[in-house]
């Protein structure tokens, strides 16, 4: 039973390599289906890129969007819009009568990379075709606040537009974000999450020369296996994932239906590597232990953790540290990464939506490709097919470049 | 060229970047007032012009090209 300062989920909207909706994705990832597909670009060969796979949109977002508002974003901005307009159906906010005042409206969207292919695209014409040919449009395009300024001016947001930017922890940190300024009173709706779409010649060459992706070509659907013994790096996603949060109170008043709680929310910073995990996971812990004290709920009662899991060496075997250290060895474990792909920026956001999704329905999806358990992770994860499991509290863990580390922890309505 | 077919042809890129229905871009319609054409999107139009019609739009005439007509009829004039 939620009170009246509590943070209720009553809207959830995603476009993912696994489906153009959170139906779909849910269903897939229930299912153990693999997003992960092999990449054509001619740039593969161009630059002999060690890297060939990559999780691609499973819809793609110009199929959904209007042709001349599509022209003026870019993907990660397009993605965005697509969830976003969702979300916003989802919570039964899209009638004519408007339910909320733009004032009391708030957006909070975050990405990992931002509007990298449209930077890349205009320097390409500035450099072939000079200064004429690049678009008027470019700078609102790359622009990382570009995802929520487009979802703010869509829905009317006037209580304040966000753009949290911490790597792969920054769609986490925008429902983090959101729950704060919810708890604050400062406004009585958020439209909050992750957009990312970066699949190109250079962030791929980047992370592959930061040798933090795998190379298993050859078997694209086996590459991404967190917490498997033979795991060699994530593979990358694309996407974007959003909730619509508000305060119990107005959601009651308005007879909104509810998914469920976000309970509470830790962040914290490692101070470490700029691109390493602290190797036994303590801010991890920090961050998770955050959000069950915020959230009022006693590890014991944690049933499952959706792992930020990458599938990378080092990260996974921090993060599993953590999670024993933070919650215990009990909780039933699921690292979604190994169907999505690496979705950086938007993976927080979506991932927390199957985990809302896990608590509501009392099922945990598996982890793919999950063969040989690495004997220094010591959990249950979920391996094999999905595992019914009452549940009243689970966590969402994500991490980003930079130390960035996040929790959020769900209960059911 | 003559003047409905530079107009035919304005139509076509005025669809092309702002989704303006050609039925409503008539020589009299004000492109940011009628036709909410935004700034951003007048840039797009004038270059794209320039490529179609072989005309130079600078900066200082292209203020002053508030209607199509007034479009129309600068690059009947310069091209």
């Amino acid at each position: 039973m939620s009170t009246a300062n509590d943070v209720v989920v009553t809207g959830l909207g995603a476009t993912t390599p696994l489906g153009g909706d959170v139906t779909t994705t849910w269903q897939a990832l229930l299912d153990g289906r693999s997003g992960v597909g092999r990449l054509e670009a001619d740039w593969l060969d161009r630059f002999d890129l060690p890297v060939r796979i990559a999780a691609q949109l499973a819809v793609e977002p110009t199929e959904v969007l209007a042709r001349v508002e599509a022209r003026r974003m870019d993907r990660c901005e397009q993605v965005a819009m697509v969830a976003a307009r969702q979300a916003w159906a989802d919570a039964g906010l899209a009638g004519e009568e408007p339910q909320v005042e733009p004032e009391r409206l708030a957006v909070v969207v975050g990405t990992g990379i931002g509007g990298a292919m449209t930077m890349l695209q205009q320097d390409d014409l500035l450099e072939t075709a000079g200064l004429r040919k690049v678009s008027p449009l470019t700078v609102p395009m790359l622009m990382p606040n570009g995802p929520a300024a487009w979802v703010g001016l869509d829905l009317g947001s006037r209580g304040g537009v966000h753009a949290p930017v911490s790597a792969c922890a920054s769609g986490a940190e925008a429902l983090a974000w959101a729950w704060r300024m919810l708890r604050a009173g400062e406004v009585d709706v958020v439209v909050a999450g992750g957009a990312e779409a970066c699949i190109t010649a250079l962030p791929l060459a980047g992370f592959a020369q930061a040798r933090t992706m795998s190379t298993r070509n050859d078997e694209p659907e086996r590459a991404s296996r967190p917490f498997d013994a033979a795991r060699d790096g994530f593979v990358l996603g694309e996407g974007a994932g959003l909730m619509v949060l508000e305060r119990a109170e107005f959601a009651r008043a308005r007879g909104a239906r509810v998914h469920g709680r976000l309970a509470g929310v830790g962040t914290s910073a490692d101070a470490y590597h700029i691109t390493g995990p602290e190797p036994e996971g303590k801010g991890a812990a920090r961050a998770i232990a955050a959000a069950l004290r915020t959230g009022g709920i006693d590890p014991k009662d944690v049933g499952h953790v959706n792992a930020h899991a990458t599938s990378t060496p080092v990260g996974d075997v921090a993060e599993a540290a953590a999670i024993r250290s933070a919650v215990g060895d009990h909780p039933v474990v699921t690292a979604p990464k190994s169907a999505l792909g690496h979705l950086l920026g938007a993976a927080g956001a979506v991932e927390a939506i199957a985990t809302l999704l896990a608590v509501r329905d009392g099922v945990v999806p598996p982890t793919l490709n999950l063969e040989n358990l690495d004997p220094a992770v010591r959990l249950d994860v979920v391996a094999g097919e999905a595992r019914r499991v009452e549940l009243t509290a689970a966590v969402n863990d994500s991490f980003g470049f930079g130390g960035h580390n996040v929790a959020l922890a769900f209960t059911s309505a | 060229m003559p003047n409905e077919d530079i107009l035919k042809e304005l139509k076509a890129i005025v669809e092309e970047v702002a989704g303006v229905d050609p039925e409503e871009v008539t020589e009299e319609k004000s492109f940011v007032d009628d036709l909410d054409v935004d700034s951003l999107s007048m840039v797009e139009i004038a270059v794209q012009a320039e490529d179609k019609f072989g005309v130079k739009i600078p900066d200082d005439q292209l203020a002053n090209l508030k209607t199509v007509g007034d479009a129309v009829s600068y690059i009947a004039t310069n091209k």
